[in-house]
């Protein structure tokens, strides 16, 4: 094999803050042969984006390269004068946003912006491009391709602008795509269509391609190999296929193994009994549109039921409904039989006192100003009665249940915790009211993998020794997996299926159940060419036309 | 098109709400006047025919909603009543001014209007090019030193007051150095090229003035657009700088700079009033300060309409123009 | 003719520039700063340049020709002085308090631009001497003394008197003095005034996000409507009414003022504390207290407040400004702080005549822009500080 297409030696990047210049990554080596796909990995933080960026030469603001060298096909990019950048930009280096977005510019046409690059690089003038783009938009699958390049980038969905985005960055015919997060800002349903559409035109073009994401399960799909990262540095290399079977660093092995974390099944619940909390016949409406049709279920003592959906389906909305911060327009909410006020403003302070919540964004859930002793401490005085001295042995309590050191963490801000410690505290003002029931509103999806498997832990371990119940609102099934005992799928403000998490993971179920589960990425390499098969090329288009 | 349509005519109808409901605070603020109207300007020395004379000639003998509707509807056909100076000469003489030779309030605004606004218009063809050149030049070259140097003496010229920017001028421009007149003492018949020389310091101190705001807005706009993601895209689509320029970042820049220009010329509208009386000049501003002075209500209240109405004018203009430029308003889903 | 000798210039300058990116360029071995310099920059720096060369020779050209003062020259030397004062005081102040102090003072000191550090030491200085003006002033403001248009600078020899360093006003009062009472009165006044728009603007402004409903609306719509009229003529037209109220007992026309400014005012606090209030609102914690049935009063002073803070802070330093200047154009026109307090808006009207003897005497044209300068000094020091704030808060977001 000859010279590498992009060879990247000892990189080092610095970012600047508080009047400093710190390190981002400190001396990282690649290498990309042309037509290879690296999958670039690693927690938020790791620096894959920045690395990205750095391959095309490119920094942001407040960022610089401080050594090393990026060569690409001779040309070393570190050092090359701005023109001479240019010319390879866009031209054989192309890149691909996580926001397409906000990656377009919404003041001109989607075809315009597609032979902007190949009519200043002087690959072809406006009418080919224009052709090329529409054949492009074709093979990757866009509805109306003949049609869909003369909207406006607020005319069009989503998944069809991040496909429209690819088509752009495969205008010049590059030699190279950086991929940077493409499907993270997407629904899972549609995230396999945009997959699929990527990974089908990197290889017919044979591009090579760098590919950027958090999720393991997709860059098993879309990589020839796989560079880990952490904090900067990189953890190990190596073969899609070996590093998936044999991870050789600890680090790697941990982020595998958080896909095996599943509690054990609960016994089914004895027919008869009065569940904890009954959403009977519910609708609700945002002004005068219903978003909630009739939606009705059982939380039981001791049970955890998922709420699951994609975005916009309703799931939150349901628990803005049980909690009474938006009062149903049919229907109502019993808790252990009794029916609930529907607003939470007419609640007295012990039914308040039995639903409480945690929230998704740890960030906004705290009381910035506020010292962590004293957000738990308010519930325990107001639900509690607590003063004093027993005020703070119940706050330590609840410190050591959600395993913080109470002296250590007592007196500190939000802002000098870490995520998941954060999300901890969250937990922990919520069990200060002593509730039975608990709302988890997507708890784990702004963390990283590892953080979020100690908080499935920590909550599965307080539910075995409190009795617990959970709604557990959620998008990722990995998730539901792992912890739920019922499922409840919705979509668009209807159930559409509901049941024991057993018969909700074997078939045969409802088309969209059907729909959400297969479309979850599994690590297995293989596993994105055998669901194509499975559907048929055709079923996936189909399914693009009716998400319009 | 027919939802873009919808929104502008909304605008329009808002904001003349807007100028019917200030109308009424104003004529509620007269309104509050202590005792009568008519005592309160006269003093306590004034004989009682003089102070019925002034009733009469102000009907304020009816009613206050009478009043105000009269004074509404006067205002829209472009009577906005009799100076006070006038009805006092009437009252003390006992002669209805309704004489052909009695100057009304209009006859007095309206060649000070044109002045002010004559005055405004050179200090925005100056003020515009210049801020949204600077504004644009240091945003692109932000935190560099141009960037810095300019954020100070900005910051220091927005933080004076017009009349210290003023004497500076007339101390380096017309004293020192007589380039400019320092008196601003124009006339009608004058010639263009004499006015404008006599009109350039005040300007200029008002351009100095909103340049400094109009152009920290640009730059803030500018900014702000440079960090989309878009810019960014074309960016590593390798376009020249230039073209990212023109072709990405002024489409979208258009609607924050019209607003800013816009709102900025709305300061300008109070900003005139200060420069005015520095350099003498024979504007509605400095009519405004003089019937305050002398408490001539129906002058200061016609006035104050009048620059609410073009306050709420150009904010219009600037709502309506940056509707327009947005093109997810003009070509809807 | 000018504007021939204008193009001859920037023709000039266009070769220079070019020749000095040429040799740039071939003197460095093309190293990238010259590489990738656009012409456009290359200009600028050769303004700059010029500018600055320009700069120290008129610096540099004699006070005094054959004994004729050169006034530009001088003023243009007290200005470069004054610059480099200032300056110099203030990188002192910020050494001085990166070392002393405790550790929250030492470390925000040595996060603090030079032109952050000026606007502190400027918002000390004024807050000292308007709150010990009495001690300080060497006469009373409404004291008449010896002998009017005494020349400032002290030197008896261009009719000064070392006793008034800055001379009397026309009636003979120490210009000095009510310049010192001037802070008390000015300064004084315009805070009072920015506290009492706060108190009432603020304190509806979070009721208005935190109730919401026909309340917000009710308020924002009247709060809508008193902002259409511009802020000066509005309170132009105020003062006219207030006048006729007060008679002629003058002092409440300056009592009037300050309600006046303060209600006009606290419809921009109640606008920017809304907003405020609105992004906090919508937050997850308040949420939270909500739902855990937290009254009103805990929801505002305890949990929406304690984050309004720095918002409320810089907003109040803008909002001073604007007041604070608002006043002195008042007091500029006549209408504003009544005599006999001295005020610097009424200082500078009463001696801005003296400006036209600039030319032959440029120690008399100093006065009124002390004055004026004064009040420019302080809203300086405020902007600064405020534009400091404001920066540090947007990049901590990023």
């Amino acid at each position: 094999m000859s010279e590498p297409l992009l060879k990247v030696r000892g990189l080092k990047i610095e970012g600047r803050s508080d009047e400093t210049w710190n390190p981002i990554i400190n001396g990282v080596d690649m290498d990309l042969n042309k037509g290879e796909v690296i999958g670039l990995i690693g927690e938020s933080g790791a620096g894959k984006s920045t690395i990205g960026l750095a391959s095309m030469g490119f920094t942001r603001d407040g960022v610089r390269i401080s050594e090393g060298s990026v060569v690409f096909d001779g040309v070393d990019l570190v050092t090359a004068s701005a023109a001479d950048k240019r010319a390879l930009l866009g031209k054989r280096i192309a890149y691909v946003a996580q926001s397409a977005a906000a990656s377009f510019n919404p003041a001109h046409k989607l075809i315009d912006q597609h032979t902007e690059g190949p009519v200043q690089h002087s690959v072809s003038n406006k009418a080919e491009s224009q052709e090329d783009g529409i054949e492009l938009y074709r093979r990757l699958r866009l509805p109306n391709p003949e049609e869909i390049g003369f909207r406006y980038p607020h005319q069009v969905s989503g998944g069809q602008l991040q496909r429209a985005m690819t088509a752009m960055a495969m205008a010049c015919r590059p030699d190279l795509i950086i991929f940077d997060e493409p499907t993270t800002a997407l629904d899972v349903t549609t995230q396999i269509e945009v997959l699929a559409s990527i990974r089908d035109i990197v290889e017919q073009f044979d591009t090579a391609a760098i590919y950027i994401t958090h999720d393991l399960a997709v860059v098993a799909q879309m990589a020839d190999k796989i560079k880990v990262l952490l904090k900067g540095d990189e953890v190990e290399e190596a073969d899609t296929r070996t590093m998936l079977a044999n991870p050789t660093q600890d680090y790697t092995k941990s982020l595998w193994a958080v896909r095996s974390f599943e509690r054990p099944a609960k016994p089914s619940v004895v027919t008869g009994s009065t569940p904890i909390v009954s959403v009977k016949n519910v609708t609700a409406a945002y002004g005068t549109v219903d978003v909630l049709h009739d939606v009705s279920f059982d939380i039981h003592a001791g049970r955890t039921v998922a709420v699951v959906g994609e975005s916009g389906s309703g799931k939150s909305t349901t628990a803005r409904c049980i909690t009474g911060l938006l009062p149903p327009r049919k229907g109502y909410i019993e808790f252990e039989g009794v029916q609930m006020p529907l607003d939470y403003r007419r609640r007295d302070k012990n039914q308040l006192r039995q639903a409480q919540m945690i929230y998704q964004m740890a960030d906004t859930a705290l009381n910035p100003r506020k010292t962590i002793g004293e957000t738990i401490g308010r519930p325990v005085e107001f639900y509690l009665g607590l003063k004093g001295k027993e005020k703070r042995a119940k706050v330590d309590a609840l410190l050591d249940e959600i395993e913080l050191e109470p002296t250590e963490y007592f007196n500190r801000l939000p802002s000098e915790l870490s995520g998941g410690q954060k999300q901890r505290i969250g937990i922990a003002r919520a069990l200060a009211a002593e509730p039975k029931f608990i709302i988890c509103d997507e708890v784990t999806s702004a963390l990283d993998q590892l953080v979020a498997e100690g908080i499935l832990k920590l909550l599965a371990k307080l539910q075995d020794q409190l009795g617990l119940s959970y709604m557990f609102i959620t998008h990722d099934l990995a998730t539901v997996k792992s912890i739920s005992d019922e499922v409840v799928v919705m979509k668009d403000g209807v159930v559409v299926e509901q049941g024991e998490k057993a018969d909700m993971f074997t078939p045969p179920h409802h088309p969209y159940t059907d729909l959400l589960l297969s479309s979850v990425p599994e690590m297995d390499p293989d596993w994105l060419d055998n669901l194509l098969e499975q559907r048929g090329v055709d079923n996936i288009g189909d399914a693009a036309v009716d998400k319009m | 098109m027919s939802g873009l349509l919808r929104i502008i005519v909304q605008r329009l109808l808002l904001g003349l709400v807007t100028l019917f409901v200030v109308s009424i605070i104003i004529f509620v603020a007269v309104n509050a006047l202590p005792g009568d109207f008519a005592e309160a300007i006269l003093g306590q020395g004034a004989t009682e025919e003089a102070v019925t004379a002034i009733r009469e000639q102000l009907g304020l003998n009816q009613n206050a909603f009478t009043r105000y509707a009269t004074w509404l509807g006067g205002a829209v056909r472009g009577d906005l009543g009799v100076p006070l100076s006038q009805a006092l000469f009437a009252g003390n003489f006992g002669t209805t001014a309704t004489g052909t030779d009695v100057i009304t309030v209009v006859d007095q605004i309206i060649p000070r209007l044109k002045n002010t606004l004559f005055l405004a218009g050179v200090s925005a063809a100056i003020a515009v090019p210049l801020a949204v050149t600077l504004g644009v030049l240091t945003a692109l070259y932000r935190n560099s030193a141009f960037d810095k140097a300019m954020n100070v003496s900005t910051l220091s010229a927005i933080s004076s007051p017009e009349f210290f920017i003023a004497y500076i001028l007339i101390l380096f421009l017309a004293v020192l150095n007589p380039v400019f007149p320092s008196l601003s003492n124009i006339f009608p018949g004058m010639e263009f090229s004499e006015r404008l020389n006599r009109t350039m310091l005040p300007a200029l101190t008002l351009t100095l003035a909103v340049t400094a705001q109009m152009m920290r807005m640009t730059r803030a706009a500018i900014i702000n657009l440079l960090a989309s993601p878009y810019i960014e895209m074309a960016r590593l689509k390798g376009l020249s700088p230039m073209r990212v320029i023109v072709k990405h970042a002024l489409p979208n820049a258009l609607a924050p700079i019209i607003t800013v220009i816009a709102l900025n010329l709305a300061f300008l509208v109070t900003g005139v009033v200060v420069v005015e009386v520095v350099f003498v000049y024979p504007g509605i501003g400095q009519l405004f300060v003089d019937s305050v002075k002398i408490r001539d209500i129906p002058v200061v209240q016609a006035c104050c309409l009048i620059f609410a109405a073009v306050y709420i004018l150009l904010n219009l203009t600037a709502d309506i123009l940056s509707i327009i430029s947005n093109p997810r308003l003009r070509h809807p889903k | 003719m000018t504007l021939l000798y204008l193009a001859l210039f920037a023709a000039v300058l266009f070769g220079v520039a070019y020749v000095f990116r040429l040799v740039g360029r071939s003197a460095t071995g093309n190293a990238p700063f010259f590489r990738d310099m656009p012409f456009g920059v290359a200009y600028g720096y050769m303004l700059a340049a010029f500018l600055l060369l320009f700069g120290i020779y008129y610096y540099l050209k004699p006070v005094d020709l054959e004994g004729v003062p050169q006034a530009g020259v001088m003023f243009f030397r007290w200005a470069v002085q004054g610059f480099i004062m200032f300056a110099a005081a203030a990188f002192v102040f910020r050494l001085i308090f990166r070392n002393v102090g405790t550790e929250g003072t030492k470390k925000l000191f040595r996060s603090m631009p030079l032109t952050a550090a000026f606007g502190v030491m400027i918002i000390i200085a004024y807050a000292f001497v308007s709150i010990f003006a009495g001690l300080i002033a060497p006469y009373g403001q409404e004291e008449i003394l010896g002998a009017a248009n005494i020349v400032p600078g002290g030197n008896p020899a261009m009719g000064g008197n070392p006793e008034y360093p800055l001379g009397t006003d026309q009636i003979g009062r120490d210009i000095l003095s009510r310049l010192i009472y001037g802070a008390q009165n000015t300064v004084g006044i315009a805070f009072v005034t920015t506290c009492l728009a706060f108190f009432i603007g603020g304190s509806l402004g979070f009721l208005a996000a935190t109730l919401g409903g026909w309340l917000d609306q009710l308020l924002s719509r009247a709060v809508d409507a008193l902002m259409a009229i511009p802020a000066l003529i509005f309170a132009l037209l105020l003062i006219t009414i207030a006048t006729a109220w007060a008679g002629s007992a003058s002092w409440q026309v300056t009592i009037y003022m300050i309600f006046i400014i303060a209600i006009i005012d606290s419809t921009r606090v109640f606008r920017l504390s809304r907003a405020v209030g609105l992004n906090i609102v919508v937050m997850d914690y308040i949420e939270a207290a909500k739902l855990r049935g937290e009254g009103l009063g805990y929801l505002v002073f305890r949990e929406m407040l304690p984050n309004a803070y720095a918002p409320l802070l810089a907003e109040f330093g803008l909002r001073f400004c604007f007041v604070f200047l608002t006043i002195a154009s008042l007091s500029f026109l006549g209408v504003g702080i009544q005599p006999p307090l001295a005020d610097w808006g009424t200082m500078v009207r009463d001696l801005s005549q003296f400006i036209n003897f600039a030319a032959f005497a440029p120690n008399v044209a100093v006065a009124p822009l002390l004055a004026a300068g004064a009040i420019a000094l302080l809203t300086v020091g405020v902007n600064f500080v405020v534009d400091w704030m404001l920066h540090k808060s947007s990049g901590l977001k990023e």
